[in-house]
């Protein structure tokens, strides 16, 4: 795309990726994640300087507004949210370029003064005719929206004389379906109108600079590879913990749970990333293509019963507070099987991690919120010391810490010190906030600015996304079937049956 | 807490420091670099300042370097600031008499082990900054051609004396331009013949976002004088036309292409803290400053 330009010079790391000339459709304004992730993202990026001149913004939505309504909307959320300090001169500029169109998604003329607005857009701040759709709306409308915006003619651009075709692009969030079948399903009804190449879909676990790294610490050091594979590593961990309950989000909650709901997304993609081999080079087809190889070679336990577990919290006291039930939530049916917290095993059939099994866990109302992979290596072969000196000694770790307090902690035993040889676990820690002089940009700041340039590398593929519901399907209906979900207090680690699914193997999960 | 020494040695400063530490409950880990300033009394305030927001959110060492009265006898007074206005610790270091001459001696022992050493001139720039001996113990030196009595000799000086590592302060001026400029030229235009670039005068920035110009389109950028405030405006001249940016009021800029609406986009001038903030962030040594200074060498000096 910078072909060309003498100007882009690959050593001259202080300019910065800029996007050209577009404009951002957001669908779905009025939701939490638009107001709290997407309305900031869009300023820091302005105030970082990586948006072009006259970049414009247009929400759409089922709302009674002029465009100042939704510039004073955006202006709010920007001030509670926003990463970067607020600067007036940057929101001017932002401000000027905001427009707002009201209407459904059935509503031809509503699309129909949406394509006026972009092309009025184009021709007042010339943003060139390309447009990213931000489809923040529950997957059950796109068909509606894309269907409109394939009969408004927005979802693919004429040739200018120039010979230039400006873009389109759409971006769609998780749930990507609730199965493989409506998976494939939504992806028709999306790849019927944009190409798989124009489709990003974020998961914005991608967007985390400690996700990243995962690839910078096991592809650009030499320390850690040699010893990633079944000779030295014991079992990994995956934990995704939430400290809050299921909040206003029942009526998307109940019939999803834990496992469709982060497992099948976010700690598929963690544990892609932790298993794959090393890419060819960092393109997205490179890095997709090692991430589908490892997500087809998931094998899942021959007992499900005793391989998964699964749990809803019950009432109890978290940080401090009392809270109510998952079952007790309004908008939650008193007999509703859907759970808040699971954990699976599963193993990865290649030659680097035959006989290692990867736990994977998500819950809600655990004692704190934090994510984390863990590699624990296997106990010396022989240990010179007495059974009494090692007491104290774990199995060394590598934990790459996802959030909060971004980094990695290298846990190995070292000599206590005094007169007597006794061996305990210490840890040795980077962390991203002590180590750099520059702060972590938010997930969705790098994603967004990767939808407007073009770039790729970051967003699953729509295959990677059948692979894991793969996974996930036999465990569900599974699920489905067999029993239902325990009950563990909130605030507490989960469930016991997810206990007895490690102490079986003869392990345990971290503390949380 | 702020602890003074006088006549001390780097030993006894080390004890202070590690004490400080631990009554104020901190870990010794966990500093990301040393930056060395070398400025004078008048001045030391104003970049302390500076590099402690830089170091705000990331705790480093700041040694700064003030040498006073060269004739009296080699004395050294420490003023150690630790857990004031920033997470890291400022030490100022005043060295009176000969001892003046061999200032490395005192800042080498109190580099921190393991991370990297960038030495800052708020002020005068050295004649070789890779020579100087504070400029030898750091992989990044960083001058300021606009402080100097003539920025343009300032440049002249730095194009000669360029080592690898080495950095200024209106180069790092230069980046919300050079991106925008950047970011315009990533749209097609006609053939680039030549510019101007526009600023108040005697503003090394622009002589270097000329020389830049200059250097990645092979034609010839020239500087001309404004009221400022500081770049008022870049042109290319094309063969469909001209391309215009303009900065009034050092705020925003309004950017002309033929056939194009005008577009607007925030192009705000940075503080001495955002410009240090971003000569942190990369610490490998910079060859398109080296080339474009050469390149202002050549042509941009001798053109004066």
């Amino acid at each position: 795309m910078t072909g060309g330009n003498p100007l882009r010079d690959p050593r001259d790391r202080r300019i910065p990726r800029v996007a050209g000339p577009c404009v951002l459709v957001l669908f779905g304004v009025t939701g939490d994640l638009s107001r709290k992730k997407l309305m900031p993202a869009v300023y820091d990026l302005a105030n970082r300087g990586l948006l072009p001149p006259g970049f414009s913004l247009v929400g759409f939505a089922r709302r009674d507004w002029e465009d100042e309504d939704f510039a004073q909307v955006t202006h709010d959320a920007v001030k509670e949210h926003a990463r970067t300090p607020f600067n007036d001169t940057v929101w001017q500029q932002l401000a000027e370029g905001i427009r707002f169109v009201p209407g459904e998604f059935a509503d031809d003329d509503a699309f129909d003064r949406l394509t006026q607005t972009v092309t009025q857009l184009d021709a007042e701040r010339g943003t060139g005719g390309n447009y990213a759709f931000y489809l923040s709306v529950p997957p059950k409308f796109f068909p509606d929206v894309v269907a409109q915006l394939k009969r408004s003619g927005l979802s693919s651009a004429p040739v200018a004389p120039s010979g230039r075709k400006p873009w389109r692009r759409v971006v769609i969030e998780k749930p990507f379906g609730h199965d493989l079948a409506s998976a494939r399903q939504l992806n028709e009804i999306v790849n019927s109108v944009f190409g798989s190449d124009s489709v990003f879909r974020i998961d914005h676990y991608l967007g985390k600079e400690t996700v990243q790294n995962i690839l910078a610490l096991r592809f650009a050091n030499t320390l850690y590879e040699p010893i990633w594979n079944r000779g030295y590593v014991d079992h990994v961990q995956i934990t995704m913990a939430e400290d809050i309950g299921i909040g206003g989000r029942a009526g998307y909650y109940d019939g999803i749970g834990a496992a469709r709901d982060v497992i099948q997304n976010h700690l598929m993609q963690l544990l892609a990333l932790t298993a794959m081999e090393e890419p060819v080079s960092f393109d997205a087809a490179s890095l997709q293509a090692e991430k589908e190889k490892i997500l087809s070679a998931i094998r899942l336990p021959e007992d499900l019963a005793a391989g998964t577990a699964r749990g809803q919290y019950a009432a109890g006291w978290q940080g401090g507070i009392e809270v109510p039930g998952f079952l007790e939530e309004d908008g939650i049916a008193p007999d509703s099987h859907t759970e808040t917290y699971a954990a699976v095993k599963l193993g990865v059939d290649t030659r680097r991690w035959a006989g290692v099994p990867f736990y994977l866990r998500a819950g809600k109302r655990l004692p704190r919120r934090m994510s984390e992979i863990a590699l624990l290596f296997q106990r010396a072969p022989h240990l010179p010391f007495s059974a009494t000196d090692t007491k104290e000694l774990g199995h060394n770790a590598l934990v790459i810490r996802v959030q909060p307090d971004e980094g990695v902690t290298v846990r190995f035993g070292s000599k206590v010190p005094g007169s007597s040889m006794e061996v305990r676990d210490v840890n040795m820690d980077f962390a991203y906030g002590e180590s750099f002089t520059e702060n972590s940009p938010e997930a969705y700041e790098r994603l967004l600015l990767d939808v407007l340039i073009g770039d790729p590398p970051l967003f699953p593929r729509h295959q990677e996304v059948e692979l894991s519901w793969e996974v996930l399907d036999p465990i569900e209906e599974f699920w489905a079937k067999h029993g239902k979900p325990d009950q563990y207090p909130a605030g507490s680690v989960g469930p016991a049956s997810a206990e007895a699914l490690m102490a079986r193997d003869g392990r345990a999960w971290r503390r949380l | 807490m702020t602890i003074d020494l006088t006549d001390t040695t780097t030993g006894a400063i080390h004890d202070a420091l590690r004490q400080a530490r631990l009554r104020l409950g901190g870990v010794a880990s966990g500093m990301v670099l040393t930056l060395v300033i070398v400025t004078d009394e008048g001045a030391q305030y104003d970049a302390v300042r500076a590099a402690s927001a830089a170091g705000r959110q990331h705790p480093c060492r700041i040694l700064v370097v003030i040498i006073r009265r060269p004739e009296q006898r080699s004395r050294l007074d420490a003023e150690i600031q630790v857990g004031e206005t920033s997470p890291g610790e400022t030490v100022l270091l005043r060295m009176y008499g000969p001892l003046g001459q061999h200032a490395d001696s005192v800042v080498a022992p109190l580099l921190l082990p393991d991370t990297p050493v960038v030495t800052w001139w708020p002020g005068t720039v050295p004649p070789i900054p890779a020579q100087d001996p504070m400029g030898a113990l750091a992989q990044r030196r960083i001058t300021d051609a606009a402080a100097a009595d003539s920025p343009r000799d300032a440049l002249t000086l730095l194009a000669r004396g360029y080592q690898p590592g080495d950095t200024d302060l209106a180069w790092t001026r230069a980046t919300p331009w050079r991106s925008l400029l950047a970011a315009t030229m990533d749209q097609p235009s006609g053939d680039i013949t030549g510019g101007i670039v526009s600023a108040e005068a005697g503003n090394p920035t622009a002589d270097l976002i000329a020389a830049w110009l200059s250097h990645a389109f092979g034609a010839e950028f020239g500087t001309e004088p404004s009221s400022g405030p500081g770049i008022t405006e870049v042109s290319f001249t094309t063969s469909d036309g001209e391309i215009v940016l303009t900065r009034p009021d050092g705020r925003i800029a309004h950017l002309c292409r033929p056939g194009q609406p005008e577009r607007r986009v925030a192009l705000h001038r940075r503080e001495t803290t955002e410009l240090l903030e971003e000569e942190l962030r990369r610490l490998d040594p910079d060859d398109v400053y080296a080339e474009t200074l050469a390149r202002f060498q050549r042509t941009g000096a001798a053109a004066l």
